[in-house]
């Protein structure tokens, strides 16, 4: 594609494709973003997590160019969002609560008005098009108007549009709320295949579900200040995993159910109040020692499930006080 | 890293070229156009204001300010003309809002295109909307008796001069769009433009009858040249002065607002 230069290497390293330095962005007395440091490495998914007002949409504007940072510094794949934005708007592709598709043209209508705006030619532009309503299977809705389609399909036509000019670095804010579990795990393959084919992503959410799911690394904000940043497993450990919670078909079992799981080596408490075992995990085969354990002492299992750290536990553990908006308390993913 | 220190050919040089925009406004004139497609009630305006204005005019009025439907036809058709372009030139400034609205900006301003594109594609479809609305016009007029008295250059001549001035007119509407908050508001001080504008104005009514001052009005409103224009190429007669006049005042609305449209759109995105 024309206009993408080598990326210059006096601004960041080659291998970062978002280096943001020291970003502020105020509106009147409100600080949006206060001094806003992270790094985004090459072919990887950083997850931007932080309740609503965390600064994470305003930070998403000011690398896509449509906001102008008060202060500070940005390259996104080495141009700089000051002097390089339309360089650098050949390196992205934004799918955000905000930046959206039109409603009354059709799905293929709106891919391929993105195609022409990118430079491809029409026949390139009609063919780009026809191949995401493929993959996105949205080949049997392309001729509606985008109003009609349901919120998933919606979500999908915005990944799509996103993706038209193959860009090197994605933008997906939000790319789930409002969505229900099925068609967030649609959008999730989605994106997990996108990376699988190289390109970056910076992805904000609420949920740390959803950034476990999907990201690499993760950078935690709240009030525009970065309070945490780190690989998953790092703040992981930092915050405490995933919790294994045991239903027995006894509950009057509970007690030796503990104790012989911890005879074993094995951290396990219960709560006779709602009849739950409860083990830490701390590696990937400690699930399966547990049912193990338990199996082969008789005991009978009438439903387990993992509980992650919810967002509000992860900013009472880094913080110290609970998160400044309002998130769901705790996540849930059933695995029996 | 800071932007002193870039060489000069690091800063954006990927300048968009003459040909890439002309197909970026293209592509946006198509969707513009689509749109209507999708929403043929958005047409409404332009094709019924037209019929339904000279329906009202020419039965209801027409005897009492000319004394005969036919010398009335004459008398407001070509006034009409002007004031067709001018109400579908406001509607620009709706359209731009809610693409403000809906996040559909968004999406354009993070794609590599000219920052004009977006509004010179608004005034291409409203160009087309707005040949439609004065072949609507004028077919219909001559339906109900209009004669064209000079031929068929004038015709085009006078449809031109009425879209001159109403292209004029779409950067104001522009400004509106993008300076109030909704659409609804867009609507609303466009009408209350647009509504003493065009009465107050020699379109549907001569002047001599009306108090001094709304003469004085009527004399200096650009409407009123426009309509003596159009009726001066429909019916023949002196034109000179009001075509100047005409062209004149497009000429400076567009030098005084279209800037600052400009401005305005750039400091939004």
């Amino acid at each position: 594609m024309t206009g993408i230069a080598t990326a210059p290497n006096d601004r960041g390293s080659a291998a970062n494709a978002v280096e943001v330095r020291g970003i502020v962005k105020h509106y009147g007395e409100t600080k949006a973003l206060d001094g806003v440091d992270l790094t985004v490495r090459e072919g990887t998914v950083l997850g931007l997590l932080g309740p609503n007002g965390a600064g994470k949409t305003t930070l998403v504007r000011v690398l896509s160019t449509l906001i102008k940072p008060d202060a500070g510094t940005a390259f996104v794949g080495g141009y700089d969002v000051l002097s390089q934005p339309k360089q650098l708007r050949r390196t992205i592709g934004l799918t955000g609560q905000y930046a959206s598709v039109d409603e009354l043209l059709s799905g293929y209508e709106n891919l391929y008005l993105i195609g022409r705006l990118l430079d491809l030619s029409g026949k390139e532009a009609k063919a780009r098009a026809a191949e995401l309503l493929e993959r996105f299977s949205l080949t049997e809705a392309a001729k509606r108007p985008a109003k009609t389609y349901s919120g998933g399909m919606r979500r999908r036509l915005d990944l799509a549009a996103s993706m038209i000019g193959r860009p090197k670095v994605l933008y997906l804010d939000e790319p789930t709320t409002g969505l229900d579990p099925r068609t967030r795990n649609e959008v999730w393959d989605e994106v997990q295949r996108m990376v699988g084919e190289g390109s970056t992503v910076l992805l904000t959410t609420q949920y740390m579900e959803e950034a476990e799911q999907l990201a690499h690394e993760l950078t935690v904000i709240d009030r525009g200040r970065v309070i945490a940043n780190g690989g998953i497993e790092e703040l992981k450990t930092q915050v405490g995993g995933r919790t294994l919670q045991v239903r027995p078909v006894r509950p009057a079992e509970l007690p030796e159910m503990a104790r012989c799981l911890n005879e074993t080596g094995i951290a396990a408490t219960f709560s006779a109040d709602n009849g739950l075992l409860s083990v830490p995990l701390t590696g990937d085969e400690q699930l399966t020692a547990v049912v193990g354990v338990l199996g082969t002492r008789g005991f009978g299992i009438a439903g387990i499930h993992t509980e992650l750290p919810s967002l509000d536990e992860v900013f009472l553990t880094i913080t110290g006080k609970p998160a400044t908006g309002t998130v769901p308390t705790r996540t849930k993913e059933p695995v029996a | 890293m800071s932007a002193a220190t870039l060489a000069p050919g690091h800063l954006d040089d990927s300048r968009i070229g003459l040909r890439a925009n002309l197909r970026h406004v293209g592509a946006l004139t198509r969707r513009n156009l689509m749109r209507i497609k999708a929403d043929p009630e958005s047409m409404l305006d332009a094709l019924l204001i037209p019929i339904i204005f000279t329906l009202l005019f020419v039965y209801v009025f027409g005897g009492a300010v000319s004394g005969s439907q036919q010398d009335y036809i004459q008398y407001m058709v070509p006034g009409l003309l002007g004031s067709t372009g001018l109400n579908l030139a406001m509607s620009v400034g709706t359209g731009l809002n809610s693409d403000f609205q809906t996040g559909v900006m968004d999406r354009f301003r993070t794609l590599p295109i000219g920052r004009s594109a977006v509004l010179m594609s608004k005034i291409a479809a409203e160009t087309c909307r707005a040949l439609l609305s004065f072949t609507i016009l004028i077919a219909f007029s001559m339906m109900l008796g209009l004669e064209i008295r000079t031929g068929f250059l004038e015709v085009l001549a006078a449809i031109g001069l009425s879209l001159l001035f109403g292209m004029s007119i779409v950067w104001i509407s522009m400004l509106l769009g993008m300076s109030l908050r909704s659409a609804q508001a867009v609507q609303g001080v466009g009408m209350l433009v647009i509504m003493p504008l065009q009465f107050g104005s020699s379109i549907f009514a001569p002047t001599t009858t009306m108090p001094g001052w709304l003469q004085t009005f009527t004399k200096y409103n650009p409407l009123s040249a426009l309509a003596d224009a159009c009726r001066g190429l429909i019916n023949g007669g002196a034109l000179a002065h009001s075509v100047t006049i005409v062209v004149v005042w497009s000429l400076v609305i567009t030098a005084v607002t279209a800037p600052l449209a400009v401005a305005r759109f750039r400091k939004r995105t």
